[in-house]
């Protein structure tokens, strides 16, 4: 249902252009969960307005097509767009909480969007937006109720039943929990998953915490340095990382169960995307690294069920020795 | 102390791209026109307040000492007022007063702002109350009608006066906007690290709040030197000033005293309105230009862009 | 030996301006205690208090009733500002933000060498600025970070500036308020182990406060687990972990994400967050609770020890057969 190939963001500046994201190919499924994991800085929030096609200057896609629905979204106009927005394809961002207007009441806020996108009468809108509201459990009696009455949880499940106004085949969210605790965030990933059960539509679910979609995506993406360096279905990446990068980021939380280890997370941060090291991106952190990698940058290779972009899974290697663990 | 390397030490700082390319605070204002336009005009006028003789050969101008009237020419290039003064010689003498009209009052009045915008916020409480109370009474008096009050009361509108005058009316604006900067500060955690490591209270007004907010300190100064330039104008043009004085707003005075535009010689009046302008609407430029300086955000997009399908 | 104490620390806030009288009860009758050389976690969600009780320790606000110790001497009784500014010397804190915590107008030597000035006050300046120099190693930056902006230094660098503030004053007790919330998760682990290693090398101690209870497992000896105001429990970390007595803990333990373990079972929990403000007595989680009584109506519990050193504020939990 979305197809992306070869997207690429950059950012202008005064100098070279930054490149935020480079050559994503990324595929949704009809009712997929596909997880995009990643640290600061890595560019799946850019991904993530690329796709919804919501970047502004100085950002702007520069490279490759956004195949949704078999249309292809870069090369639409914003009225094309618009025909698409929030009916096929809706966006949850991140401290959407924030996003709702604090001097109006949230069914005044439902209308808005109702009245943006279809034309409704008052009492569809209302209806539509009631079972909404029960959807993520929410009592509808809350639709005369201002933001400020509701609590942090409560308005972000609002928010997420907006994006759900129209039944869309696609929801994505960026990193719509980061701003919950531990048991709203629970409880919100499980609505989340359930809703999606039961009206079918896919997710795009970026965050930064690999260990909240792990129960809940079918598939997994790792982002590092603008660049997809992980992809595979969630259990496979989860059980047999392939990419040291993803491998460093699953050592880096520590449990609540099994046994107190030392750990060492992943030395150094992140490189300046305006000057990314030459070769892998990862190298200069990587625990692994060999002398290849500081000079050719690797393409994504096949790794049983995942891809892994590491030279250490090229093919030429396969016979010389196995991958570290 | 010995080391404490916990596992692997933490990454080299981070190389910021902006010290590569001529970069600070010069190479900002190089690459800002308006900074460029508003600093090149205001050097004029520096100039021409600091080194008047360098400019015309006149030396006292306001001595009656040339034919009347007489309209622009090479001897005189903005012509002789009514009353025979060499109209370019008094407007580059005249920008003296009104410059240190600007930089006295403006600071004076950013001193006061300063002190009670920033106090109030962070004491709070009732501090606060009475401050912000003291604030809006001067906000709210008609400033025009309390400068002719005053400045009538105190008799003749010698320098100091009109300088009094417009220190009295010109800090509340700025006072009210830096409380609220401060009030958006107060809680940031430095503050409260600064507070919790022990420092004074008036320590950490002085040395942590304020050095946060020297870009609208600047801003501050720069608006009340504004106003003062066009006050003190507005304030001689209606005869508060010192009519013997040499200045722009004086010389509009008596241009309209003597009704300059009626009768044939209209750059009297027109020179000087127009200098006023011109040294306002440099401060103005030169505040747009800091905004834009240090706020990356308002600067004009100039790169083209790229969209491709 | 205990270093720091509590007895029946209370914090309350007037809310809603000037007449009205609604009170916000931050914390509600908090007995804790930490001794040298350990690390002590205080986890609980937003709105539980655990912030409050740090501002209280660090001398920011004032207590509404109750009593804080430190070793053995109430601070109350200093009223001078140098015994005052002994103790932010023995007790200093690190901060949540790295982005907010250093005054970005200055270079990062500014805040250490002022914290040199007022604390150390036996040397030299030029001895201040090999000390400086010394903190800013042993928190495992290179010195020339010493001449650096902030905004020059990366998220996880600059915390571990924080660090280095606090150790320039030779502490005894570090209160830490949620230092790693903000960082990459691949960041948190160095600064996690520089907690550890601090207690290890210069035997400071810690109070660790945080909402993610992996991480306070992954440092701290204690752990203690507040709602709503209260301490509802506590004990030792590994104990507190494996065998859960408040139902709050148990509620917190299910939710937490674990990639290696299969998903517990949904509980139907929506994690609203606690009512404090003019609280009834009783407990404050029973609304949630699935094991109310009506015992937790009407009497706030009180912590009561279930198993040797590890006690609960629950009138339903059962103490460990000996």
């Amino acid at each position: 249902m979305l197809e992306v190939r070869g997207l690429t963001v950059e950012y202008a500046t005064d100098s070279a252009p930054v490149v935020a994201v480079k050559s994503v190919d990324l595929d949704v499924a009809a009712g997929e969960f596909v997880g995009v994991v990643g640290e600061s800085g890595c560019g799946k929030s850019t991904l993530l307005f690329a796709i919804a096609r919501l970047l502004s200057p100085p950002a702007a896609i520069t490279a490759g097509s956004i195949v949704f629905k078999g249309h292809n979204l870069v090369t639409m106009t914003e009225k094309q767009l618009n025909a698409l927005r929030w009916r096929d394809c809706s966006v949850v961002m991140q401290s959407a909480m924030n996003a709702l207007n604090p001097i109006t009441s949230i069914g005044a806020q439902f209308r808005d969007v109702a009245d943006a996108h279809m034309d409704w009468s008052p009492a569809e809108v209302e209806e539509r937006s009631t079972e909404v509201l029960q959807m993520v459990g929410i009592d509808p009696i809350h639709l005369k109720s201002y933001p400020h009455q509701l609590s942090g949880g409560m308005r972000q499940r609002a928010m997420i039943a907006m994006s759900l106004l129209f039944t869309p085949d696609l929801v994505i969210m960026d990193e719509p929990t980061s701003a919950l605790d531990v048991v709203a965030q629970r409880s919100l990933m499980v609505q989340i998953k359930q809703l999606q059960r039961r009206l079918g539509f896919a997710v795009v679910f970026v965050t930064h915490d690999m260990s909240l979609v792990s129960h809940f995506s079918d598939q997994l993406l790792v982002m590092y340095a603008g660049l997809i360096v992980e992809a595979g279905p969630t259990r496979t990446v989860f059980d047999t990382p392939a990419h040291p990068y993803s491998r460093g980021l699953l050592e880096a939380f520590p449990s609540i169960r099994g046994a107190r280890t030392p750990l060492t997370g992943i030395p150094g941060s992140p490189p300046d995307l305006a000057r990314p090291p030459g070769g892998c991106r990862f190298h200069p952190r990587c625990p692994v690294a060999m002398p290849e990698c500081a000079k050719i940058e690797p393409p994504l290779y096949t790794v049983g069920l995942a891809q892994a972009r590491c030279l250490l899974h090229a093919p030429e290697r396969a016979s010389l020795s196995e991958v570290p663990s | 102390m010995t080391a404490l390397l916990v596992g692997t030490p933490a990454e080299p700082p981070v190389e910021t791209a902006g010290r590569r390319h001529g970069a600070g605070l010069w190479g900002a204002i190089r690459r800002s026109r308006k900074a460029q336009v508003g600093l090149a005009m205001l050097f004029v006028f520096c100039m021409f307040a600091a080194a008047p003789q360098l400019f015309t050969s006149v030396r006292h101008p306001n001595d009656v000492a040339f034919p009347p009237r007489l309209p622009p020419s090479g001897a005189h290039w903005l012509g002789t007022t009514a009353l025979g003064q060499d109209i370019w010689a008094q407007l580059v003498y005249g920008t003296r007063e009104s410059l240190v009209i600007a930089v006295v009052a403006g600071a004076f009045a950013t001193v006061l702002s300063v002190l009670v915008g920033v106090s109030a916020a962070y004491l709070g409480g009732i501090a606060d109350d009475g401050l912000s109370m003291f604030t809006n009474v001067f906000l709210v008096i008609p400033t025009f009608p309390l400068i002719i009050i005053l400045a009538t009361y105190a008799g003749n509108g010698t320098l100091p006066v009109v300088l009094i005058v417009l220190i009295v009316t010109g800090w509340s604006y700025g006072a009210n906007q830096l409380r609220a900067q401060t009030l958006s500060l107060r809680n940031r955690d430095f503050l409260e690290a600064a507070r919790v490591r022990g420092e004074r209270r008036s320590y950490v007004i002085f040395a942590e709040v304020l050095p946060t907010m020297t870009s609208l300190i600047l801003a501050t100064f720069l608006g009340a030197a504004l106003y003062s330039v066009l006050t003190a104008a507005g304030l001689q043009f209606i005869g508060l000033g010192d009519p013997n004085s040499i200045s722009w707003g004086t010389m509009l005075y008596w241009a309209q005293n003597q009704q300059a535009l009626q009768t044939g010689t209209p750059l009297w009046s027109i020179a000087p309105g127009l200098c006023v302008a011109l040294l306002g609407a440099s401060f103005a430029l030169i505040n747009y230009a800091f905004d834009e300086i240090s706020n990356p955000a308002l600067r004009p997009v100039r790169g083209r862009r790229r969209a491709r399908g | 030996m205990t270093l720091l104490e509590t007895v029946g620390l209370t914090k309350h806030f007037k809310i809603g301006g000037n007449v009205s009288r609604r009170t916000l009860h931050a914390v509600d009758d908090v007995n804790l205690s930490i001794d040298r050389q350990e690390i002590v976690a205080l986890v609980g969600e937003s709105g539980s208090g655990k912030s409050t009780i740090a501002r209280l320790l660090a001398r920011v606000y004032q207590p509404t009733s109750g009593e804080i110790r430190y070793q053995d001497r109430p601070l109350s009784s200093m009223r001078t500002r140098r015994q005052t500014l002994a103790y932010r010397g023995d007790v200093p804190m690190v901060f949540q933000d790295p982005f907010a915590s250093l005054n970005p107008a200055y270079r990062v030597a500014h805040g250490i060498m002022r914290g040199l000035k007022l604390h150390r006050t036996d040397l030299s300046r030029t001895q201040r600025r090999e000390e400086a120099v010394r903190v800013v190693s042993s928190v495992g930056l290179a010195p020339g970070v010493l001449d650096r902006y902030p905004h020059e230094l990366s998220g996880g660098q600059r915390q571990r500036v924080g660090f280095a503030q606090a150790l320039a004053f030779r502490p005894k007790l570090i209160i830490a308020d949620e230092p790693v919330s903000m960082l990459d998760v691949s960041i948190r682990i160095g600064l996690l182990n520089l907690m550890t290693a601090l207690r290890e090398q210069e035997g400071i101690s810690i109070l660790y406060i945080t909402h993610d209870i992996a991480s306070a497992r992954y440092v701290s000896d204690r752990l203690l687990v507040m709602y709503a105001g209260h301490i509802v429990e506590s004990g030792p970390v590994e104990d507190v972990l494996a065998r859960p007595k408040h139902p709050y803990t148990q509620l917190l333990l299910s939710a937490v994400p674990d990639p290696r373990a299969p998903l517990s079972t949904e509980s139907a929990d929506m994690g609203e967050p606690p009512r404090v403000i003019d609280p009834a007595p009783g407990c404050r989680f029973r609304w949630r609770c699935p094991l109310a009584v009506d015992e937790c109506a009407q009497v706030t519990p009180l912590l009561r020890t279930l198993a040797p050193g590890h006690s609960a504020a629950c009138h339903v939990a059962t103490p460990e057969p000996l």
